[in-house]
């Protein structure tokens, strides 16, 4: 525990600002040009969305302190939101779909930590791979059809709420108090640190570094699972093109949030206001009338601002 | 560090008599999936299939082989698909605007190589890892092709510019002469010429190449501009092939085009590999899929089984190389 504290220090203070500024920025430009949106409701409707991609975001961040990247995140997440739809219409039960979700998830994302560690496959190219794996999966158990006629008890998910809390809001907590007990307060979290940092150290201490490797890419896999009874519950069906290109919002998230892709650091916190961040730049633009198009493309540029400020940094 | 000096060891040129073998071995495996395809369907070995394997091979190969540059290179471009996309709807637009093909052909050309030079400025300049850089330019290019067409269609062209794509001469698809010409040059350029085997070095170890006095950032520049460029071609064929342009044609490229460089044997770590590899990789992969589509398997099992491909094609790449150190 001491460990984590001492590693996590290499100062969180710095990076605040970065993140905190580009959010603070963001709400005060919105808030200005557009209509209703610093509205409670709309507010909390950019909270209740950004659920979503904090659960892909948050272990996208041990992946990416780990040297690696998950480009499958969204195409798995696509699979898993069919798995719930699928399994939950033919069972009428909301937790076996849950269930197959997190397994199917869990796999694909053991399969990637086995392809980055053990093959020794680079992560984006070995994601890459399993991306189309999982996106021809979708295509192949929906014949490229939307899933109709879920449950209510999937749907109700999205909608129900829990001492005036959202339900997709409490488990987005719930991930991120997890999460931050594994990373900052047990020794996994400190291993995590040392995989991106300082990968010998960790092979002189005795330990294995490939499976520690793959139990932070299966952790991500299981998140997408999880993530996957949202977005069914979400859209009320399961579609075969639902969740792609969400692992850019992720990684976006990440890269906003102060994560850095080449030195082992990571920041969770940063990571949640990544998120807000993301979801906020998409809301506004949403506000202001500009097509989904846009917003993919702005937010594109925000990743590659951040990682330019990002190699600055590392320089200065 | 240990891989530099494992890359440093194993300069490209020594060994091309391995490198040869490796491509008998491609080439054979080519072989026998026509014979394959051959004994299991009745129309594989038809004049009017081999051509169409032909000419899908060389969309798949124009657009791989300006990639394999990059991957020689130790990077990756991973917005040639959707600069593609953003090339073929502004050509579109011009053509049918002003009738001039010429014209269309110059946008595309300028557009894919615009795009191709950011991705080179990010990744000296910035110093963006290269995966990254174009994979934030792959968003942003989608974005951009989305904003632009607003889901519309631009279709019908004129009949000369739909040649290029469709036409034949002396019985072959225009594309296939494309092909052999830019097989020729890009071959010739990457073996024969200084810029080429300065591409080699940098990839094979960037510290030793800077060191000896090779202008990395500007070579990095042009093998990234050399990639957009080629996309931008692959456009052009797409639009006149397809007489239609629209913001997600360039969705489904990506994947088979890093197949085909990786099939091909130019290895992601830097410095080995070959155009011509590629061009055998882009031929295993278009025939995989013609064979697949033959035997009546769902359009939906090629993203599964090209995804499949690229993996296995790394695990082979480095089994292989492993067992040559």
């Amino acid at each position: 525990m001491r460990e984590a504290a001492v590693i996590s220090q290499t100062n969180p203070l710095q990076r605040i600002p970065g993140v905190a500024i580009v959010l603070v920025l963001l709400i005060a430009l919105f808030g200005a040009i557009a209509p209703g949106f610093l509205s409670v409701a709309n507010l909390s409707n950019v909270l209740v969305q950004s659920t979503i991609l904090t659960m892909l975001a948050l272990p996208m961040t041990l992946i990416i302190m780990t040297e690696g990247l998950d480009l499958s995140m969204g195409a798995v997440l696509t699979l898993t939101s069919l798995c719930v739809a699928i399994v939950s219409l033919a069972t009428k039960s909301m937790l076996l779909g849950l269930g197959a979700a997190v397994l199917v998830g869990a796999a694909f994302g053991t399969v990637n930590g086995w392809l980055v560690a053990i093959v020794g496959i680079p992560p984006f190219v070995a994601t890459l791979g399993t991306l189309g794996m999982a996106q021809g999966l979708s295509l192949i158990v929906s014949d490229g059809q939307s899933v109709v006629g879920i449950p209510h008890s999937v749907r109700d998910i999205y909608s129900a709420t829990l001492f005036g809390i959202p339900v997709p809001i409490v488990m987005a907590l719930v991930t991120y108090a997890a999460f931050h007990g594994l990373l900052y307060h047990t020794r996994f979290g400190t291993y995590i640190f040392a995989l991106g940092g300082n990968r010998e150290a960790l092979k002189y201490a005795g330990l294995s570094p490939n499976r520690l490797l793959i139990a932070v890419y299966a952790i991500g896999g299981t998140m997408a699972g999880v993530a996957g009874l949202l977005m069914t519950a979400r859209m009320n069906s399961g579609h075969p093109t639902a969740g792609l290109g969400l692992e850019f919002d992720a990684i976006a998230a990440v890269a906003v949030g102060g994560t850095s892709f080449e030195r082992g650091n990571g920041w969770l916190l940063g990571t949640i206001l990544g998120v807000i961040a993301v979801g906020v730049l998409r809301n506004g633009l949403n506000l202001i009338s500009l097509p989904s198009s846009v917003q993919v493309a702005s937010v594109g540029v925000l990743v590659i601002v951040a990682l330019f400020l990002d190699g600055l940094r590392s320089r200065s | 560090m240990t891989d530099i000096t494992k890359e440093a060891l194993s300069p490209p040129r020594s060994f091309l008599s391995q490198d040869a073998i490796q491509l008998f071995y491609r080439l054979l495996a080519a072989l026998l999936i026509c014979a394959a395809l051959s004994l299991l369907t009745d129309s594989f070995l038809s004049l009017g299939n081999i051509l169409n394997v032909l000419r899908q091979a060389s969309l798949t190969f124009f657009i791989a082989s300006g990639l394999t540059l990059v991957v020689l290179t130790a990077g990756l471009d991973l917005s040639v698909g959707a600069n593609v996309a953003l090339s073929a709807c502004l050509a579109g637009t011009v053509i049918h605007h002003t009738g001039s093909p010429l014209l269309g052909i110059l946008t595309g050309l300028a557009c894919g190589g615009t795009v191709g030079l950011l991705n080179g400025i990010m990744v000296t300049a910035l110093r963006i890892p290269s995966f990254i850089a174009t994979y934030g330019m792959l968003w942003v290019l989608n974005g951009l092709s989305y904003w632009y067409m607003a889901g519309e269609t631009i279709h019908g062209f004129p009949a000369g510019f739909r040649q290029i794509g469709s036409g034949y001469l002396f019985g072959l698809p225009i594309p296939v002469y494309l092909l052999l010409i830019f097989l020729a040059i890009g071959t010739l350029f990457a073996q024969r010429t200084i810029w080429g085997q300065e591409i080699y070095a940098i990839g094979a170890n960037p510290v030793a190449a800077r060191l000896s006095g090779i202008p990395v950032a500007r070579r990095l520049l042009l093998v990234y501009a050399v990639s957009g460029t080629m996309a931008g071609l692959a456009s052009i064929i797409f639009l006149s092939r397809l007489n239609s342009a629209e913001a997600d044609i360039g969705e489904s490229l990506t994947l088979p085009a890093i197949a085909a460089v990786l099939i091909g044997g130019t290895s992601l770590f830097g410095g080995v590999g070959t155009v011509f590899g590629t061009f055998v990789g882009a031929l295993i992969l278009t025939l995989v899929l013609n064979g697949m589509n033959l035997l009546s398997v769902s359009a939906n099992w090629q993203p599964l089984v090209t995804g499949v491909i690229v993996i296995l094609a790394v695990w082979l790449d480095m089994k292989t190389r492993r067992r040559a150190q």
